[in-house]
């Protein structure tokens, strides 16, 4: 299986603060991956390294096989709509879409242009009228239109509204399966990433917490419930990824990839919000381990 | 990317060259009757010319000044600060083109263009001016109108402005490049340009190319002289049309630099308000009958194209090497 973005040991400073450390991803092909994170965590960092936006301070960063931007040929394989989706307001739609058929080899002028008229969008309108959600869905019709193999998007829809956000989510979808993309998409609501990507990403203060296939995370991550006891008595196989304790019962989120037969917890499925909202909440301690990316292997 | 360039470029483009074909208009019509007084009057024209075509003369001055500063603010500082600014170089520099050459590309038009623009503007002042600039270096008054090589006039005519131009351009978009707003940019692309424009006649352009040096007698009724600092300095005016002195030194009658004589500003000393011109005639007298003299360092008329071309070249260097700057910045440090 051929990676579309692996990083390894990558890191990003800027001046004293470490916006990305010790960053290990290996993300495999024709996956849509959603990037969580709270604000602030290092998700439009790592983002920008993949584009090539920015360049590493430590480790190496490698996007469909090759360093970022360094030419015009690993250019093209990727697009990347950039938080806020920006434009340039004084040209217009029409202008626009000539700009990407003139700067991009692979440029889809039909497919841009059925995008536009589809969105009901004016080819002589200027972006600077556009409304949010119509910027970003010409940003979308830019990066798309450039035929990738990769599409990264930036807080695609953070400044959307709720239906804006459906729409476009929906018509992202919509391109990744006509087109065969892979797509990043990074968001710090865990909704828009659990309705539209089969792989999950989740970054906490500039480290990679977990990572792996939505399914597969699903599967080995479970709620343990029964009479209080300490955590460092279970078997080897079973990470716990939270605790939380009453004065008799324990209530632990572990990960492992063996099912759980000891007959003292009642074992409970989690949703990917929970996985992602433990991770996010885990104690100080754990985030600071030494071996920060805790990776599900397949 | 020509087309994108182009495309973001044209509005700012149009107004400078707008303005600069009404100049050379108003200049067409009003030069040719400047150029038939000068074949009539010679030098003698600049006691002549109408008080219309003297406020050409100052306003051509200044805005062939003013060109390159003007470019240097509204099209090379905003160049790139505006779009790092606004967020859009993330997507210019995600289109199929590297930056770098995206970079090459906005640099050589918009160098092009202020290079035309600059050049155009000099080309019609220059011409516009000629007849009085002939009749100057022809011996006419200085009083009211510049030698070519006075470093005001000098910049406003001849091929520097296109130099001038070009480095103002690049040196506006570095500094947007480096302080990433425009507004900024721009003021500090006025305040870097204008530095440089008055440190390289001061420092530098005096030994662009050879001088010649003349020693003048101190006499009442020789070239006029002023005195400055208190009597501390003499300033001697020699007659050597159109040109441009660049250091004066009183001699003693060894033919040895010295400071001018305590005895000198002794004997201008009044009890009260300035030395009588008898006074002042009589007291260079005695400095004159004691052997001392004043040397003369100058650049003369005819160096105006070596001065005007190595200038040229000492600017386009410098936006050269800006321009090498800018590509290493926005590779390395733009990341």
């Amino acid at each position: 299986m051929s990676a579309v973005l692996r990083a390894q040991a990558l890191g990003k400073r800027y001046k004293q603060r470490w916006a990305l450390q010790n960053c290990d991803l290996d993300v495999p092909a024709g996956r849509v991956v959603g990037l969580v994170g709270p604000n602030g965590a290092g998700k439009s960092t790592l983002l920008n390294l993949a584009s090539g936006m920015l360049t590493p301070t430590t480790g190496t960063i490698e996007v469909c096989g090759g360093r970022p931007a360094t030419g015009p040929a690993q250019l093209a394989k990727v697009g990347f709509v950039a938080q806020d989706t920006p434009t340039y307001a004084a040209l217009s739609i029409a202008d626009h879409l000539r700009m990407g058929a003139r700067l991009n080899p692979g440029w889809d002028d039909a497919l841009a242009r059925e995008r536009i008229r589809r969105l009901g969008l004016d080819l002589k309108q200027r972006a600077g009228r556009l409304s949010g959600g119509q910027r970003a869905q010409l940003a979308l019709t830019l990066g798309i239109a450039k035929r990738p193999e990769l599409l990264i998007l930036d807080e695609p829809v953070a400044a959307l509204d709720p239906l804006a956000r459906r729409e476009f989510m929906q018509d992202l979808m919509e391109a990744v399966a006509e087109h065969e993309l892979s797509v990043v998409l990074s968001s710090h609501l865990v909704s828009d990433v659990e309705r539209a990507c089969d792989y999950v990403i989740v970054l906490v203060d500039s480290r990679v917490q977990v990572a792996g296939d939505i399914d597969d995370l699903v599967a080995c991550h479970h709620r343990l419930t029964g009479p209080r006891r300490d955590p460092d008595t279970l078997p080897a196989g079973q990470h716990v990824i939270t605790a939380s304790h009453t004065d008799r019962q324990t209530t632990l989120l572990v990960r492992t990839d063996t099912a759980v037969h000891d007959p003292s917890w009642s074992v409970s499925p989690l949703g990917l919000e929970d996985i992602v909202l433990a991770y996010m909440t885990r104690p100080a301690d754990a985030v600071r381990d030494t071996r920060p990316a805790l990776e599900v292997l397949r | 990317m020509i087309w994108l360039t182009w495309r973001q470029f044209r509005t700012q483009a149009a107004v400078v060259f707008a303005a600069v074909a009404a100049l050379a208009a108003t200049l067409a019509v009003t030069g040719p009757q400047l150029a038939d007084l000068y074949r009539t009057a010679g030098s003698s024209l600049v006691d002549q010319v109408s008080s219309s075509d003297q406020s050409v003369y100052y306003a051509g001055l200044l805005i062939v000044l003013a060109v390159p500063a003007v470019i240097g603010m509204f099209w090379g500082a905003p160049l790139i600060s505006r779009e790092l600014e606004t967020g859009t170089h993330y997507l210019a520099w995600n289109q199929g083109v590297t930056r770098t050459r995206w970079l090459a590309i906005k640099l050589g038009l918009g160098a092009a263009a202020a290079m035309t623009a600059a050049g155009l503007t000099s080309l019609a002042v220059s011409w516009w001016s000629s007849p009085i600039d002939r009749a100057v270096n022809g011996g006419g008054a200085t009083d009211t109108y510049f030698p070519r090589l006075d470093p005001v006039a000098f910049a406003a005519r001849g091929v520097v402005p296109t130099a001038h131009a070009a480095f103002a351009f690049v040196l506006g978009v570095a500094l947007g490049l480096v302080i990433r707003r425009t507004l900024p940019a721009m003021a500090t692309t006025l305040v870097v340009y204008a530095a440089v424009q008055i440190s390289v006649p001061l420092w530098l352009r005096p030994y662009l190319a050879a001088t010649d040096r003349t020693t003048v007698p101190i006499e009442p009724d020789g070239a006029p002289i002023s005195i400055q600092e208190g009597a501390k300095q003499i300033v001697t005016h020699p007659e050597v049309p159109g040109a441009w002195v660049t250091s004066q030194q009183t001699l003693n009658a060894a033919g040895q630099p010295v400071p001018v004589p305590a005895s000198f500003a002794d004997c201008l000393h009044t009890e009260s308000g300035p030395p009588t011109l008898q006074q002042f005639d009589r007291c260079l007298a005695d400095l004159g009958a004691l052997g001392y003299k004043q040397q003369v360092t100058y650049h003369p008329a005819g160096n105006f194209w070596a001065l005007q071309w190595t200038e040229t070249g000492l600017y386009l260097g410098l936006a050269l090497a800006l321009t090498g700057f800018c590509a290493w910045w926005i590779r390395r440090r733009l990341t």
